[in-house]
């Protein structure tokens, strides 16, 4: 049991292996994918002494376990959670020296969505158009975890981890999101903006890695035209023909035919992917330039 | 050429309207020409669609939006750079259906639609799935009233002014009338996508199994 690889024990409601993303190829049709609360996977990686962009694990609500075959340091960032090693505590947002054949259990987030557990050397698995990103929406990248799976390591890169402990932002009780309107809030009532701002919105169950779903006031569109297919970008507000808005997130599609009212700053969205179902969540109108 | 609408996309990117899809694919190609010859600021992703072409990534839109609307764009050669010939077998199960739409006997559909010079207008939906313009309005084709649950990888199929092939099974909504043994995606070959933007496309009759 001394090979770089992990076993799956328990893979968790969903749990994908995520880097930043595959960038350049939105023109084939491919979406960017990629860690959705990037600051908490770059922190993860900074912990256990990795580039940023290496690959980590992503788990959804209910965490994951795994068995790493190595002693190897793991670091746990994102939504706070319980770690253990080998059935004892461990620390959350530290590196942990974990020894061969131990199990890592991530727990249940106590708040937020989703956790990340960063490897040193990183998940290994082989890259399809330059990152080993799970995309939900197209299916390229490896499959999301199943138990009893077996995922390789990478050899760490010698570097130390760069910080002991590291402070992170907390979840908040309420999403605020600044949108920027455009490019297509022509395409809406003249209320529709107004309606956007003032509104008292919650994060839908039907929320997922493609885009945060919303419960809330409906956005009425001028006409009934058809808007032909458009690119699309991170954070884009879409607002399908029942008038909830739809803030996309890394596996959006790169074209769509909804307009879109305006347009999430990406600094914004590590917290929208930690917003649980049933979060308020309020809009704030920007025009910054 | 009339003058560009240039739209704000978030902070990093903007959204250029043109009146029409050769317009966006004039406008697609002087931009991938700028940026070969180094000419055209950084930009993370170059988007062709129906009628627009998104810019993401850039550092400073404003200026980028200003240079923009000065531009001379040529119009889109005749002249193909390359040309993809995609080998076809019109079998589809919907060609009795596309036939009767058109007005044609069944017999004559591969023939309308083989003798058609395409051009990839843009990519979307799935990885390498390309929306193939060329066809002209006479034959125009509304999507299926109920979509298919699965389509076969490499079916050939008709949407509005569009031609699509897809590239591996997936539901779908389009009129299917053939299908293809060529490899539409490989990750492995680069692009991957055998049918980028700005590719001219020909389908070449093959008999029915």
């Amino acid at each position: 049991m001394t090979d770089r690889a992990l076993s799956v024990v328990r893979a968790g409601a969903l749990t994908s292996v995520q880097d930043e993303g595959r960038h350049g190829h939105a023109h084939l049709g491919v979406p960017r994918s990629g860690a959705l609360d990037l600051a908490a996977s770059r922190l993860a990686n900074r912990l256990v002494g990795n580039a940023p962009g290496a690959a980590v694990l992503e788990t959804t609500l209910n965490g994951c376990a795994v068995r790493p075959r190595c002693a190897v340091t793991v670091a746990v960032t994102g939504a706070p959670c319980p770690v253990t090693v080998a059935g004892r505590p461990a620390a959350w947002g530290a590196p942990v020296r974990v020894p061969s054949g131990a199990v890592v259990e991530v727990g249940a987030a106590t708040r937020g969505v989703r956790s990340y557990l960063a490897f040193a050397g990183g998940i290994a698995v082989e890259p399809v158009l330059g990152s080993r990103s799970t995309d939900l929406l197209s299916g390229l990248g490896p499959a999301p975890l199943r138990d009893a799976e077996v995922l390789p390591l990478g050899r760490p890169e010698g570097g130390h981890p760069y910080v002991d402990w590291a402070p992170a932002p907390g979840v908040p009780d309420q999403l605020v999101l600044r949108v920027r309107p455009g490019p297509r809030v022509d395409w809406f009532t003249p209320d529709a903006p107004g309606v956007l701002a003032a509104g008292h919105y919650r994060v839908s169950s039907a929320s997922n890695r493609i885009g945060l779903r919303t419960e809330g006031p409906a956005l009425r569109r001028a006409s009934r035209r058809e808007l032909p297919s458009e690119g699309m970008v991170l954070g884009a507000v879409q607002v399908p023909p029942d008038g909830r808005p739809v803030v996309f997130l890394a596996d959006h599609p790169t074209t769509g035919g909804y307009p879109v009212i305006g347009v999430v700053p990406e600094p914004d969205l590590a917290a929208a992917a930690q917003a649980a179902p049933g979060t308020p969540l309020r809009f704030a109108l920007a025009h910054w330039s | 050429m009339s003058t560009p609408r240039v739209l704000p996309v978030g902070e990093h990117a903007l959204l250029v309207e043109l009146p029409d899809g050769d317009a966006a694919g004039a406008l697609h190609a002087e931009l991938l020409r700028r940026r070969a010859a180094g000419t055209l600021p950084a930009v993370t992703e170059i988007v062709p669609a129906a009628r627009t072409v998104l810019l993401d990534g850039v550092a400073d839109p404003p200026s980028l939006a200003a240079r923009l609307t000065t531009w001379e764009i040529p119009p889109l050669t005749e002249a193909a750079p390359e040309t993809v010939d995609i080998p076809v077998r019109y079998d589809g199960p919907d060609l009795a259906a596309v036939a009767a739409l058109w007005g044609v006997p069944e017999d004559a559909v591969a023939g309308i639609h083989s003798a058609a010079e395409f051009r990839v207008a843009f990519c979307g939906f799935a990885p390498g799935f390309a929306y193939l313009t060329g066809l002209g309005d006479r034959y125009a084709t509304p999507r299926r009233d109920t979509p298919r649950t699965a389509v076969p990888a490499g079916s050939v199929g008709l949407a509005g002014p569009y031609t699509g092939v897809y590239p591996r099974s997936s539901p779908g909504g389009w009129q299917l009338i053939g299908s293809t043994d060529a490899a539409l995606w490989d990750p492995h070959r680069e692009p991957a996508a055998l049918l980028t933007p700005g590719t001219r496309v020909r389908f070449v009759p093959r008999a029915p199994r």
